[in-house]
C-alpha cells in the first residue's frame, strides 16, 4: 500500500493476506483517477443530473420554533435513492468501471446502501450482489424489493444477529473468493484502508455545499453541525468541510437503542472501547475478551458494533463530540419533523434531530444548527407504525 | 532447536496437521477429539481460538466458533486447554487467532502466556505482513515462531518479504477464498508450492479446502512439507454432535486414513 491508512493511531488494514492485493488495486485506482479531469467531469455530471446534487439547505422554521434554535436541514433525503448513499456508490461505481470490473458486491443494513449500489449496477450494466442480514431483510423488505427490481441479487445472511456486521462478514468472504473480477463497494467510511479515505472523499460534497449555503443564507458559519453516525459516512461527509473551523461544534449522534444501561444499543463511540473489527483499529462494542457484541437499534442503518476510524480519531482529539439518542426519543423526533415540516426523515437521520430536541433551552435561540438529513423515511413508515400505531 | 524444525526434519513425508477450534463443541469433548487426533498420528496441531466474527473462515468453522463460544470458551481458557494438550504429548502447536482477541488480552502478555503453555507459533488471520511488526517483535521476544500466509494471488516480491519474516512454516492457502472443504483442489497448488520453494527454504504447509486422503497425498506430492486439514475435521464434529464417541472415532479414523495416504 502507498498510504498507511491511519487517522492518528486508528485505521489501518487488518485483513487476511488474500485481500491485500485487492485493496492495493483499489487504492492505486483511486490515486490514479480521483483528480483525473475526465473522471471528475463524469462524476460531476452524474451527481448533478442523475443523483440530484447540489441538495438544498433548508431552514426548518416551524421545527426550529419547537427546539428553540435555528435549524437548517441539509436535504440529502432528496437525492435519488432517498439517502446520501448514492454519492458514494456513484463515485466507487465509476471507479469500478474505470478499473474494468464487471461485478459489484455490497453489504447493506437499512437497504439504503444496497439500493444505491443496485441502482448503480443497473446504470452501469454490472452484475450486482447485495449481502443483507436476515433480520434486516425482514424489517426493510421494501428496499429488498427495490434492489431486486434493479436486477440485483439479494443474498440473505444468517449468521450472528442477521444485521449489518454479519452482512459485512459474508461480503468479505465472498470477495475473498472472487477478488479478480469483483469490486467490493463498501458502504460507509469504515472497514480497511483505503475505504475510509475513499468513502470520505465521495461524501465531502455534502459538507462543501452546506458550508457555502450556510454562509450564503445566514451570512456566517453555523454554530453546530450534527449528523447521525452508523459507520460514519454521512457524518464525515458533512464534518470534513468544517474540521478547520474551530468555532463550529461537530456532534455525531449514535444509536442509543433501548438505553445505554440496557446494553442494547449501538453507541460504539459513546460506550465502546478500542479494538479491531472489519479491517480497522477503531472503537468497537465488545466484551472483555474481545468478542464482538450484538447490537440493537430501531434503525437498521445504525445497527453496527464498529465505526469509521476517522471518527475514533476525532473523538480522541476532541474535535468532534459523540452522543447517542435512544429509540423512543428518535420516534418523537421523527414525528415532530413530519408534523412541523411535512418531511419524513429516515430513522437514522432522526437520531440527529432527537439529540437536538434534547438540547432545548441549552442552545441560545439565535444558534444556527445544521443537521445532515441523511435520508428520507419512506422505508421506515411500517416500523414506526408498529411502534406507535396511528389512532 | 525449534520444534517445527525438528519435526519437519525428522519426517520423511509431509507432516499431518489437523485443525481444531478449541472448545468445539465444548471443552471436555474438544479435549477428547484432540487427544484422539494425536494418538491417530497428527504430527503438528493447528488450533483456533473461537471468535465471534471470523472473516477468513467459511460456514463450517464459523459454526464451530459459535458452538465453542456458546459453551463458554475464552482466550484464557483456550491457553489452559493448550497446556493440557502439551502435557498429554509435547506436540508442536500452531495457533490461529483473530487479532482483536490478542489485542484485548495484550499482545506481549498473550504471546508470553502462549509460549508458557507449550505453544510453538502464532498466525494472526487478519494481520498481513504489512502490519506484522506489531506481532513479530513480541512473538520473537516470547520465543515463538512466526507464521504468515501466502495465497495464490501473492506476487513474487511479496512472497519473498513474507518468507523473510516467517520462521515456523509458511501457511500456504491452496485457493482463493475462505476455509471450507472442497471436492476439487485448485490447479494453483502445485505451481504455488513450486514458486515458494524457489524463493525460500522455510517449510511450506498447505491448507484450506483439503478434505480427503487423496487430496492430502496430492498436496504432499506437489512438494508441501505439511498438510493442514481444517473444515473436513470440524465437519465430522458437527455431523456427530449427538454422538460424542462416534465423533472421536470418526476423527481418529479419518486421520489414520490421511496418515496412510501420506
Ligand atoms: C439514511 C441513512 N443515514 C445514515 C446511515 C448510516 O450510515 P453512515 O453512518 O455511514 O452515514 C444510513 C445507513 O444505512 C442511512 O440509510
Amino acid at each position: 500500500m502507498r498510504h498507511n491508512g491511519r487517522f492518528g493511531t486508528f485505521g489501518g488494514f487488518y485483513v487476511p493476506e488474500v485481500l491485500i492485493g485487492a485493496l492495493e488495486e483499489i487504492e492505486q485506482a483511486f490515486d490514479r483517477w480521483r483528480d483525473d479531469s475526465q473522471f471528475c467531469q463524469e462524476l460531476e455530471a452524474l451527481s448533478r443530473h442523475y443523483a440530484g446534487r447540489p441538495t438544498p439547505l433548508y431552514y426548518a422554521r416551524r421545527f426550529s420554533d419547537q427546539v428553540g434554535c435555528r435549524v437548517y436541514l441539509k436535504r440529502e433525503d432528496l437525492l435519488h435513492g432517498g439517502a446520501h448513499k448514492v454519492n458514494n456508490t456513484l463515485g466507487q461505481g465509476l471507479l469500478a468501471k474505470y478499473m474494468g470490473k464487471t461485478r459489484l458486491i455490497a453489504e447493506t443494513g437499512a437497504g439504503q446502501h444496497g439500493l444505491a449500489t443496485a441502482m448503480i449496477g443497473a446504470l452501469f450494466g454490472m452484475e450486482t450482489k447485495i449481502f443483507m442480514g436476515t433480520t434486516d431483510v425482514a424489517r426493510q423488505n421494501v428496499n429488498v424489493h427495490k434492489m431486486r427490481l434493479c436486477g440485483a441479487e439479494v443474498i440473505p445472511v444468517e449468521g450472528g444477529t442477521g444485521t449489518l456486521k454479519d452482512a459485512i462478514n459474508d461480503a468479505l468472504r465472498y470477495w475473498t473468493a472472487h477478488v479478480e473480477d469483483t469490486f467490493y463497494l463498501f458502504g460507509t467510511a469504515g472497514g480497511p484502508h483505503p475505504y475510509p479515505m475513499i468513502v470520505r472523499h465521495f461524501q465531502t460534497p455534502i459538507g462543501h455545499e452546506a458550508r457555502q449555503q450556510c454562509i450564503d443564507q445566514v451570512g456566517r458559519l453555523p454554530d453546530v453541525v450534527a449528523a447521525c453516525v452508523g459507520g460514519g459516512s454521512n457524518a464525515i461527509g458533512i464534518f470534513s468541510a468544517f474540521l478547520d473551523d474551530a468555532e463550529v461544534r461537530l456532534v455525531g449522534v449514535e444509536g442509543g437503542g433501548r438505553g445505554l444501561e440496557s446494553g442494547q444499543h449501538c453507541a460504539t463511540l459513546v460506550a465502546g472501547s478500542v479494538g479491531i473489527l472489519h479491517g480497522a483499529q477503531t472503537y468497537v462494542l465488545q466484551d472483555a475478551h474481545g468478542q464482538i457484541r450484538e447490537t440493537e437499534s430501531i434503525s437498521a442503518g445504525l445497527d453496527y458494533p464498529g465505526v469509521g476510524p476517522e471518527h475514533a480519531h476525532l473523538k480522541e482529539t476532541g474535535r468532534a463530540e459523540y452522543v447517542c439518542a435512544d429509540d423512543e426519543s428518535v420516534l418523537d423526533a421523527f414525528a415532530l419533523l413530519i408534523r412541523t415540516e411535512g418531511i419524513i426523515p429516515a430513522l437514522e437521520s432522526s437520531h440527529a434531530l432527537a439529540w437536538l430536541m434534547q438540547q432545548k433551552g441549552q442552545l441560545p435561540p439565535d444558534a444556527v444548527v445544521v443537521v445532515n438529513l441523511s435520508g428520507r423515511g419512506d422505508k421506515d413508515v411500517g416500523i414506526v407504525e408498529s411502534h406507535r400505531p396511528l389512532q | 532447536m525449534s520444534t517445527y524444525k525438528e519435526t519437519f526434519r525428522r519426517l520423511d513425508r509431509a507432516a499431518l496437521i489437523p485443525f481444531f477450534v478449541i472448545g468445539d463443541p465444548d471443552e471436555s469433548r474438544s479435549f477428547e477429539l484432540v487427544k484422539a487426533a494425536i494418538d491417530a498420528g497428527a504430527d503438528v496441531l493447528e488450533m483456533g481460538i473461537p471468535f465471534s466474527d471470523p472473516i477468513a473462515d467459511g460456514p463450517t468453522i464459523q459454526k464451530a466458533d459459535l458452538r465453542a463460544l456458546a459453551a463458554g470458551m475464552t482466550p484464557s481458557k483456550a491457553l489452559a486447554f493448550i497446556h493440557r494438550v502439551t502435557d498429554y504429548r509435547p506436540i508442536p502447536i500452531g495457533l490461529l487467532v483473530y487479532y482483536n482477541l490478542v489485542w484485548q488480552y495484550g499482545v506481549e502478555r498473550f504471546f508470553k502466556d502462549f509460549k508458557a503453555v507449550g505453544g510453538s507459533s502464532v498466525l494472526v488471520a487478519d494481520l498481513s505482513i504489512d502490519d506484522a511488526d506489531e506481532v513479530i517483535a513480541p512473538a520473537r521476544a516470547a520465543g515463538l515462531e512466526t507464521v504468515f500466509m501466502v495465497t495464490p494471488n501473492t506476487g513474487s516480491d511479496r512472497m519473498r518479504r513474507i518468507a523473510e519474516r516467517t520462521t515456523g512454516f509458511i501457511y500456504t492457502v491452496s485457493t482463493l477464498g475462505v476455509t471450507g472443504a472442497r471436492n476439487r483442489l485448485s490447479d494453483t497448488v502445485k505451481p504455488l508450492v513450486a514458486r515458494l520453494k524457489e524463493v525460500t527454504g522455510v517449510p511450506v504447509c498447505v491448507g484450506f479446502g483439503i478434505s480427503s486422503p487423496e487430496q492430502a497425498a496430492e498436496v504432499a506430492t506437489a512438494g508441501a512439507d505439511g498438510v493442514i486439514i481444517g473444515s473436513r475435521i470440524v465437519q465430522i464434529v458437527e455431523d456427530h454432535l449427538n454422538e460424542p464417541d462416534r465423533a472421536v472415532e470418526e476423527v481418529a479414523r479419518f486421520i489414520r486414513q490421511v496418515r496412510e495416504a501420506l
